[in-house]
């Protein structure tokens, strides 16, 4: 790496070498039973250079070619965005415990056995249930040099655990699902075995809500899958940047209800998306974005943050091996006062979501959701009678935001990337045939 | 480190050595460049190269996968495959039989490389001018991406196939934002490494523009059932939703309950229904000479006269259903084994005109263009771009963007019209195991489903 930043200094005038190593297994399981084992070996090398002052990319997979990777940078600076920033040099980056050997160390014996524990114990309620199962194990080295003497060095461990279920009959279908992943080996199944009983339970009767305006419980997966896309989009700097974001120009003020607080936290022990600083090297920090309804910050990475004429909140993120740009690192909704029983105890005909499909497939910007709910409950006189089908809601992340009726008081994570707990909506347009 | 022609060379012997049923490699090389803009600056223009591979071995019925970046020490990536499949294998292993194939394809279409990007963002400028000389546009986004691979494939049965897959994608958006509020319109277009077609939309990107603008003024569709009609590219998507990947075997094969559904013959839409998925047809995205197990691709009816015909097969479905395979399986690159995946698919065009198709809806909705879609199997939902009401025979006021919902065994048999005029969209992505997005096209004529359900977007 020191030997490509030495030669890319020759041909610009600022240069970063950043490097990702991982290795990762899983055992993956098809119909109840272990289908595959794969094991992934990857290395991917990106250089980004200033030259005239402009931005220059290019990313490899090896350090065989470091000609026609600094080529490949040169030629697309000619075009590229004005570099606004400056490499950050040399910092001190907070402690943070992402790295446990004890999933490397994890035999593929234990993984499998896992996953067919799992599966028992799902299968042994609902018999006729058909699951695929994944148990992963990854390490991931990650490593980041450049021309202003900045660098950054630190590894990480992922152990991961998902199950899907499908349930058919005739073309009656349901489908549940869990997922958890940690920086610690997972060992134990009956958490995630749990929560998909409980989907069977709760959708063991077929129900139906008619069309109009209900009021709706979104879970934390159903709050995931409906109302969590749009706040990514409108909390990225760039879209504030751009004008693009409808809360953009809100700072400081109340937008959403006094119940919420959201923030973006990269600190968290053992959590997968915890890490000491970000994909530019920039120190990792907690970031509130909305206090109690008021907006608080936008996500920043270095260049976002120069045109802005603001700092980076060290969330310059590399996804996908592009250019650095700002995302949250992981987002954390402050749990309220509402536990998720009397929230259904409150509501006399209405719907609990578990999760929407298509609800990213609106128009994200302005906060418009519509999805089929592909997993949901009635609620009737106080309590869940069974499971909706053919049902369809809409509405705009911001009115639904804006007043809430409770936000439940304990948080689950989601998918490693969201924290959040219930929340209690007074009203949703639902359609059903 | 040895290149891929070499690695592949010391591998071409060797794999019929271990102790497994079945291996195969494969190896792969590839060059990319993008470009984005957002707002009136570009904002990133990057170029990347990749080479790696993977081994697959079956044994006993288990499969182990191994990816890898370094192809130094060729002969441990194997055990370590052969390991593990070993480890997971405790039944018989099953594949279809197939010839195996020594070939080398080549292409006219290496295009995008050989186009200086200088030339490539000229390009994009003049469609950013285009976008910002409409008033009211808030930002756009554009992003042009391409790329080449080529991929050596071997199997322990003595396949050795050279192939190369050349891929240009252009998306397009144009924000509107108004008080408080936020519309926008895409553009979206693929090629199978043919750059022509990037470079005559100067008039469709002031359309795109001028649409977010009016979106800001247009009502939002009263949720509820309605007629609706689907022009190609939203028909294409629909029919790739809410019936493709019901037709990819490995859904079905290890599922008596759904075999039982997806049962050959059964019926699910009217008759004039056709619905085929064929990578045979040259040219288009899905389009190639054969699949990633080495199989040639094929033309396959899934519907025929409204009856489940024919599905989408990988080797191991193919032989587990008793049925012949049909070149589908397919991995996004060499980091995945490969799944059974759609091509091209399409809607065989029937003998209406658009004017008969809407000439007898009191109160409809026509939705054109493609913004997403997904599936669960049973349900589908996927949204257009751009909506109108249809009043009385008559295109109406335009909508703000909807989506569409429904059951896929039902909406399939309210189909009641299907036009003349098929297109293909070759613009999507599809997804599906963590493979995204896997260049597939498209497409229909268009056509009338009654009582489909519409949500606003």
């Amino acid at each position: 790496m020191e030997n490509i930043l030495a030669l890319s200094k020759k041909v610009s005038e600022a240069a970063e070498v950043f490097e990702v190593a991982a290795e990762e297994t899983s055992a993956q399981f098809e119909t109840n039973r272990l289908k595959n084992i794969q094991s992934k070996q990857s290395t991917h090398l990106a250089l980004r250079i200033i030259k005239e002052g402009r931005l220059g990319y290019a990313t490899t997979t090896g350090r065989d070619n470091v000609k026609e990777l600094i080529y490949n940078a040169v030629e697309t600076a000619r075009f590229g965005m004005p570099a606004k920033f400056e490499l950050p040099p040399l910092s001190s980056y907070p402690r943070i415990d992402i790295f446990d050997p004890a999933v490397e160390a994890t035999p593929l014996e234990d993984m499998d056995r896992l996953g067919q524990e799992l599966i028992e114990l799902i299968t042994a309620h609902t018999p006729e249930i058909l699951c695929e199962a994944m148990v992963g194990k990854e390490t991931e080295s990650v490593k980041l040099i450049n021309s202003s003497g900045g660098q950054a060095e630190y590894k990480k461990s992922i152990f991961s655990v998902g199950i899907y279920g499908s349930l058919i009959r005739g073309t009656d279908m349901l489908f549940v699902g869990e997922s958890r992943s940690s920086c610690n080996p997972i060992t134990q199944p009956q958490d995630i075995a749990r929560v998909v009983i409980q989907q069977l339970e709760l959708a063991k009767n077929p129900a139906s809500v008619p069309t109009g305006q209900l009021p709706v419980v979104f879970t934390p997966r159903g709050a995931a899958s409906a109302l969590v896309p749009s706040l990514v989009t409108a909390f990225n700097g760039k879209t504030v940047l751009q004008g693009a974001s409808p809360i953009g120009n809100k700072l400081g003020k109340k937008v959403f209800d006094a119940k919420i607080s959201l923030w973006d936290d990269p600190t968290i022990p053992y959590r997968p998306h915890s890490r000491p600083c970000d994909d530019e090297g920039v120190a990792s920090r907690r970031t509130p974005l909305i206090e109690h309804g008021m907006v608080a910050n936008f996500l920043y990475d270095l260049q976002t943050a120069a045109l802005a004429k603001t700092k980076s909140t060290g969330n310059g993120d590399r996804g996908g091996g592009s250019l650095p740009a700002p995302s949250p690192s992981a987002l954390i909704i402050a749990p309220g006062q509402t536990s998720m029983d009397d929230m259904i105890k409150d509501i006399k005909e209405g719907l609990v979501i578990e999760q929407l499909m298509g609800a990213e497939q609106g128009n994200i910007l302005g906060g418009d959701f519509s999805g089929n709910v592909l997993l949901g409950y009635k609620i009737e006189s106080g309590k869940i009678v069974g499971r909706v089908k053919n049902t369809m809601v809409s509405g705009n992340v911001y009115q639904v935001l804006k007043e809430l009726t409770a936000v439940g008081s304990r948080a689950e994570w989601v998918g490693g990337f969201l924290c959040t707990p219930p929340l209690y909506c007074p009203r949703l347009s639902v359609a059903s045939k | 480190m040895p290149d891929i022609e070499t690695a592949a060379a010391r591998l071409a012997g060797a794999l019929k050595k271990y102790k497994a049923d079945y291996i195969e490699a494969r190896l792969e090389r590839s060059q990319r460049s993008h470009i984005t803009y957002r707002g009136k600056e570009l904002e990133s223009a990057g170029r990347s190269t990749a080479v790696g591979g993977n081994i697959r071995a079956l044994v006993k019925g288990g499969w182990g996968f191994v990816s890898f970046n370094d192809l130094n020490d060729l002969p441990r990536r194997i055990e370590l495959a052969v390991k593990q499949a070993t480890l997971v294998g405790k039944e018989e292993s099953r594949l279809a039989p197939v010839q195996p194939v020594v070939d080398t394809v080549t292409s006219k279409e290496d295009g995008p490389l050989n186009i200086p990007l200088a030339e490539k963002k000229k390009l994009l400028d003049e469609y950013n001018q285009i976008i910002w000389g409409t008033p009211g546009l808030r930002t756009s986004v554009i992003g042009y991406a391409d790329s080449h691979q080529q991929t050596i494939f071997l199997s322990s049965t003595g396949s050795y196939i050279r192939q190369p897959r050349t891929d240009i994608t252009l998306r397009l958006s144009a924000v509107a934002a108004g008080d408080g509020d936020v519309q926008q319109a895409n553009l979206s277009l693929g090629s199978r490494g043919d750059f022509s077609p990037m470079r005559r939309l100067h008039k469709e990107v002031e359309e795109m523009a001028n649409k977010a603008v009016a979106m800001l003024s247009a009502p939002q569709v009263k949720g509820g059932e309605y007629t609706v009609v689907l022009d190609p590219v939203l028909a294409g998507v629909f029919v790739h939703e809410a019936f493709g990947h019901l037709s990819e075997s490995d859904f079905v094969y290890e599922d008596d309950r759904l075999r039982q559904v997806m049962v050959l013959g059964k019926k699910f839409g009217p008759k004039e229904l056709n619905i085929i998925d064929s990578a045979a047809v040259p040219g288009l995205r899905g389009s190639y000479k054969y699949d990633d197990e080495g199989v040639p691709a094929t033309k396959t009816y899934l519907i025929k006269e409204g009856k489940l015909v024919g599905r989408l097969h990988s080797r191991e479905t193919a032989a587990k259903m008793g049925e012949k395979p049909t070149g589908n399986a397919r991995a996004m690159n060499y980091r995945y084994p490969p799944i059974v995946r759609m091509t091209n698919t399409y809607i065989e065009p029937g003998q209406a005109s658009f004017n008969d198709i809407i000439a007898g809806i009191k109160e409809g909705v026509y939705a054109k263009n493609w913004f997403g879609g997904t599936t669960s199997m049973e349900m589908f939902t996927f949204s257009a771009g751009e909506a109108y009401m249809i009043r009385n025979g008559k295109i109406a006021e335009a909508l703000r963007p909807v989506v569409l919902t429904g059951n896929v065994f039902t909406t399939l048999n309210n189909i009641d019209a299907i036009a003349g005029d098929l297109d293909m969209n070759q613009g999507g992505g599809c997804g599906k195991g963590g493979q995204f997005p896997l260049p597939v096209s498209n497409g229909s004529p268009h056509i009338r489903i009654s009582r489909c359900l519409v949500g606003g977007g």
